[in-house]
């Protein structure tokens, strides 16, 4: 018998091709490049900035920008913008990651759990769209209602606003994957639920939960600013881009660049994510493999 | 039927084409020439890849994505297609050249009814009234062979069949009534006994227009049927170009020889295997008045009866084919077989034994001698497994062996279905269609099983492809002694490995007995219907 | 079509049940005991357990909670602790305000939105497409409540093109009433228009791939037809859902906005309640909030079955 030639060799891994393919696409390298400056800003803030987060100087308010000492210039109470952003990306990427996480520690098991069996998705879904009639502005408003407002509940507010997202996308995953012919022939083998789940459905929806957490991200971040905005979220002296906002609107015609920097410090982040997400799902895209 | 005179102007006249797509300094169609004379019927067959279907988007000028001419003219009555403005093109599309495209489920748009649809195509020509193309709707409609025409206008796509919404796509192709039809693999989709009535139907329409009509198939017995010309193409070129006699009976070029060895009708080259000795007799699947009902949703208490009393047998190392149109419950009897679905009433039996009514440790062993092979390479192995996990799965699954001699097993394996061992640490979706078919074949066998369900085994694959993998399958079959179920809608396929075949139709065994006594003296009318469905009958039979 | 109403109506009651639950119990572990909210510290016991007895906190709590949803049913939301005001009252005066900015924005939304992503389906790999994208990648990494305060930084103060704040009722003076909305609506749908133009775009690409599309063509129709009337259309099935999903966001967004243009809306009442623990009220907002997320889904949901004909006829989505 004869053996039959292997043609395209060399093609590569899968991984190493999504890696290429990110490489190879400037937007997601751009996202990329953005999201590592923002992290590496937010891991050494405590090492490079000038000041404490809360240090005031009364002699020095309202300093304009490249003012020498305080490179962004000062607020109301002399507490140097350059500073107070930089811990300030620090807090949002902790609230987003800690969101991120909540979602997909709930989301996904609960998504496995729907799609697989049937009996489980009725009240599953009930469930998800309970969760989903309470906007995560509502959620945190009960949570800072019940134990006042913090950086832990803004976060929970928003990781649970987004559980149903999660378990929409990987419920989705699990009843497509369910249904390929290398389920069935797992089945046919009797191997039971659990092992199917962990060795068939969940290594094929990993790169669409990956996806979905680049999306989350950048909602939380903004969630986060926007609660703190409104005295929801982080409580001063803890420094955040959306009580720097809160704070520089009021003397908004004063010093405008106060309301400015922390503002693009959170559009930095978010670009970031969603540059590098979108990246990430045209890489992960079997149809756009199979076309190189 | 008088053929054109080969000294015709071509109404069509392809030179040199030349396609590329994108960046790829590669073309995939090379120096591409051919005519289409005024009412002459041309077939070009080629297996998918083989850039049949980028003539259609040349032609048309609506190549998909990035694809462009890169050189050569398409003529029409002189007229440089392929240099024509979008504003020509579209003079030309519908009005001209008109397509019937290939697959019904996806070529009409789910929003629309079905009679805006067609009144569209008539609408671009922008110079009726309303009421008259009303009235012409209906008309083509009727003539289309779609009844009730007033009525189904006004419905969705969703609600007409498979065959009917074919005939809608006819009828939007000849409502300008065309000087050229294309009609791409128009049935390929579609059931034998359909596929033949609405080849009939579009050849008498296309007769009595005297539309000329470029054919494009990968089956070179509808093409051999159905017109007077065949273009055969592989790779982008055209290989070799004869009436349907010459291609058929005495071709000239090596692939075209080969094409034509494994067209399932032309030839039938019996590969059956001959049982082997060392098997000992007897039944080891016995399946009895098998019924299997389904509740149909939203329908309180309707029922359906989608395996309705099935009763047969597979002998040792024989195989049995259950052959069948969709819906015929073929499938439903592998998967109850399989373990899969649960039956209503009746038994399917392993060497005595049932799946659904064994437990524990009784039902892990015969699960062991049943293994399943799907129909499609792409869907049934996990694509982030290596191919080394792939086949041994079912060994760690069933806790076989340790991991040397697991690794041992999966190399020996690659040698039974002729794949290099070095593909163990490859990925499916580095594997062609039947590279993958053979790794599932493997899989299948890792446990020893006795007996192999097949279901749609080859149906995704190409002509040239399928018939390597029913070698293979016969040659294991003779080697191992197994046995196989072979589920397929294929007669041809059927013909060529199947030692017994039971005929299906709506949950219901139609006829069955030993393949040759069924082909040569069918029994049922059912069974004759199939059978003179198959295309390429003409010439062979 | 019945079956499936049917379904999806009592699908909506069972969660309007479960949301109704979480809001009683939650409001149940709100510190600090209501009775003595509202009779004050220096109240006496015995007043404090004439109020329990008004209350109905002495009851069961499966009592309690049946005479909840009864009350709600009622529109009796009871008063707030703050200001003594009958909270019907104060939700009758704030609502609409909310309604008219959030259904400007939609407008807004909608509108830019599906218009950017046709444009950028028609315009392929070229820049319209390049500055479309970028426009909805911006509309969805920047936080509404900041592009609000530099509106009202440069668009407002400095030249002065709309109002900074201010709320003049429709009803009273259309003109006026919208022209004071229009800023804050385009900002509130900012990141709504960028979803729904990431969502028109990629469906548009899709469904101008299909079949359908290219045998449309082959009849030999012209491009905008077959875009409109081909894609567009199939296309803007999935753009109603995608409002149904975003109605949560809007919502946190419409109270930031109100906040920033000072608007006498809901999300103004609401974090007044929120910051002076004003518990009656907190429970009717959110309770409405969610109860009108729920209503609004199950209306576009119906919409949606209108709109496709494979949900309109057979049972099946």
């Amino acid at each position: 018998m004869t053996v039959v030639e292997i043609r395209n060799p060399g093609l590569g891994s899968a991984r190493g091709r999504i890696w290429r393919s990110l490489l190879r696409s400037p937007l997601g390298l751009t996202g990329g490049v953005m999201l590592a400056i923002v992290m590496v800003l937010g891991l050494i803030a405590p090492l490079i900035a000038p000041y404490g987060p809360a240090e005031v100087h009364f002699d020095a308010p309202f300093q304009a920008p490249g003012t020498i000492g305080y490179i962004l210039g000062t607020d109301d109470l002399g507490r140097d913008i350059f500073s107070r952003m930089l811990f300030g990306i620090q807090v949002s990427l902790q609230v987003g990651f800690l969101s991120v996480l909540l979602a997909v520690a709930v989301g996904t098991p609960l998504g496995l759990l729907a799609g697989y069996w049937r009996g489980l998705d009725g009240i599953i879904s009930r469930l998800t769209d309970v969760t989903l009639a309470f906007p995560f502005l509502i959620i945190a408003v009960g949570l800072s209602a019940i134990s006042g407002p913090s950086l832990t509940n803004a976060a929970i507010a928003l990781g649970i606003a987004q559980i149903p997202t999660m378990i929409r996308v990987v419920r989705g995953e699990t009843l497509r994957i369910r249904e390929t012919d290398f389920v069935l022939g797992a089945k046919t083998m009797d191997a039971s639920g659990v092992r199917i789940i962990f060795s068939h459905i969940l290594p094929n929806a990993v790169s669409a939960i990956i996806v979905q957490a680049t999306v989350i991200m950048p909602v939380a971040v903004i969630g986060e600013a926007l609660l703190s905005f409104l005295g929801l979220g982080i409580q001063p002296p803890t420094p955040s881009l959306g009580i720097m906002l809160s704070d520089a609107q009021q003397y908004i015609s004063r010093a405008p660049t106060a309301a400015i920097f922390p503002g693009l410090a959170i559009v930095l982040i978010c670009l970031g994510f969603n540059l590098f997400g979108d990246a990430l799902r045209d890489a992960l895209d079997p149809t756009n493999a199979s076309r190189k | 039927m008088s053929l054109p005179t080969a000294d015709a102007p071509a109404l069509l006249s392809v030179r040199g084409l030349e396609v590329t797509f994108g960046e790829n300094p590669e073309p995939v169609l090379h120096s591409v020439s051919f005519d289409i004379r005024p009412g002459e019927r041309v077939a070009i067959v080629g297996q998918s890849g083989s850039g049949k279907s980028t003539i259609i988007g040349s032609i048309l000028r609506l190549l998909p994505g990035d694809g462009h001419i890169t050189g050569g003219s398409i003529l029409l009555d002189g007229e440089d297609l392929s240099r024509a403005s979008e504003q020509r093109m579209r003079s030309i599309r519908g009005r001209r050249i008109a397509l019937v495209p290939q697959d019904p489920a996806s070529n009409l748009n789910p929003s629309m009814r079905v009679g805006a649809q067609i009144a569209d195509a008539l609408a671009a020509s922008g110079s009726r009234s309303k009421a008259e193309i009303d009235r012409r709707v209906l008309e083509l409609m009727t003539e289309a062979g779609i009844p009730e025409a007033e009525r189904r206008a006004k419905q969705y796509p969703h609600e007409f069949s498979g065959g009917m919404r074919q005939r809608v796509l006819i009828a939007i192709a000849l409502s300008r009534e065309p000087e050229l039809l294309i009609a791409d693999e128009p049935t390929s989709a579609l059931d034998v006994t359909v596929q033949r009535q609405i080849l009939n139907h579009l050849q008498t329409l296309v007769d009595a227009h005297g539309t000329s009509l470029l054919f494009i198939t990968h089956d070179l017995g509808v093409a051999a049927d159905r017109t007077d010309r065949i273009i055969v193409m592989s790779e982008g070129r055209i290989v070799e170009v004869g009436t349907p006699a010459e291609i058929l009976l005495s071709p000239q070029e090596e692939y075209t020889k080969r094409l034509v060895a494994a067209a399932p009708t032309a030839v039938a080259a019996v590969r059956v295997a001959s049982a082997s000795s060392a098997v000992k007799p007897g039944p080891i699947l016995e399946v009895s008045h098998l019924v299997k009902e389904f509740k149909i949703r939203g329908q309180r208490g309707s029922i359906l009866k989608a395996v309705d009393d099935v009763s047969f047998s597979v002998e040792r190392g024989t195989t049995t084919a259950i052959v069948g149109e969709s819906g015929s419950g073929k499938t439903t009897v592998a998967r109850i077989i399989l373990g899969l679905e649960s039956a209503t009433s009746g038994t399917a039996l392993v060497d005595g034994e049932g799946i659904t009514s064994s437990r524990g440790r009784q039902r892990r062993a015969l699960r062991r001698r049943v293994q399943p092979v799907f129909q499609d390479p792409y869907g049934s192995l996990d694509p982030t497994y290596s191919i080394e996990k792939l086949i041994d799965e079912p060994l760690r699954i069933f806790k076989v062996g340790d991991r040397r001699s697991r690794q041992e097993r999966v190399a020996e394996l690659l040698d039974q279905v002729a794949l290099p061992r070095t593909v163990a640490q490859r990925r499916p979706n580095e594997l062609s269609g039947g590279q993958r078919q053979r790794v599932a074949i493997a899989r299948a066998l890792a446990l020893h099983p006795e007996l192999l369900i097949c279901d749609e085994a080859v149906s995704a694959l190409d002509v040239l492809v399928q018939e390597q993998i029913l070698t293979l399958l016969a040659d294991l079959q003779t080697e191992l002694g197994l046995s196989y179920l072979f589920i397929t809608h294929d007669l041809a396929v059927v013909r060529q490995i199947a030692h017994n075949v039971v005929v299906m139709k709506r949950g219901r065994v139609m006829e069955q007995g030993a393949t040759n006594t069924v082909f040569e003296s069918p029994s049922s009318d059912y069974t004759r219907e199939l059978l003179s469905a198959i295309p390429g009958a003409s010439l062979v039979g | 079509m019945l079956n499936y109403l049917a379904t999806r109506l009592w699908q909506s009651i069972v969660t309007l049940i479960l949301a109704s639950m979480v809001v009683f119990f939650g409001v149940r572990q709100l510190p600090g005991d209501p009775a003595l909210a509202m009779a004050g510290e220096e109240a006496t016991p015995e007043r404090l357990a004439a109020i329990r007895e008004q209350l109905g906190l002495n009851e069961s709590i499966i009592t309690q909670y049946v005479k909840f949803v009864g009350n709600m049913v009622r529109g009796d939301f009871g008063q707030s602790t703050r200001t003594g005001a009958q909270v019907t009252d104060l939700v009758a005066a704030t609502l609409p305000v909310t309604l008219w900015l959030s259904a400007y924005a939609i407008v807004v939304a909608v509108i830019v939105g599906v218009l950017l992503g046709v444009i950028a389906e028609r315009f392929r790999g070229r820049w319209p497409e390049w500055m479309a994208n970028a426009l909805a990648l911006i509309g969805l990494s920047v936080p509404n409540f900041w592009l609000g305060i530099l509106a009202i930084l440069y668009l407002a103060v400095a030249f002065g093109l709309f109002p900074a704040s201010g709320y003049v009722p429709i009803s009273r003076d259309p003109f006026q009433g919208i022209y004071h909305l229009t800023l804050p609506a385009i900002i509130l749908g900012t990141s709504l228009a960028a979803v729904i133009m990431r969502q028109t775009r990629a469906s548009m690409i899709e469904t101008m791939k299909t079949d359908f599309v290219r045998t449309a063509r082959a009849k030999g129709l012209s491009r905008p037809r077959v875009l409109f009337r081909y894609g567009l259309r199939n296309s803007l099935i999935v753009v109603v859902t995608i409002i149904g999903l975003q109605l949560g966001g809007l919502i946190s967004g419409a109270v930031v906005t109100e906040r920033i243009f000072a608007l006498p809306g809901f999300g103004k009442l609401t974090l007044d309640a929120v910051f002076t623990r004003d518990y009656p009220v907190i429970q009717a907002v959110v309770l409405l909030i969610t109860v009108g997320y729920i209503l609004i889904n199950l209306a576009v949901d119906i919409l949606y079955s209108v709109i496709n004909p494979r949900i309109r006829v057979g049972g099946k989505s």
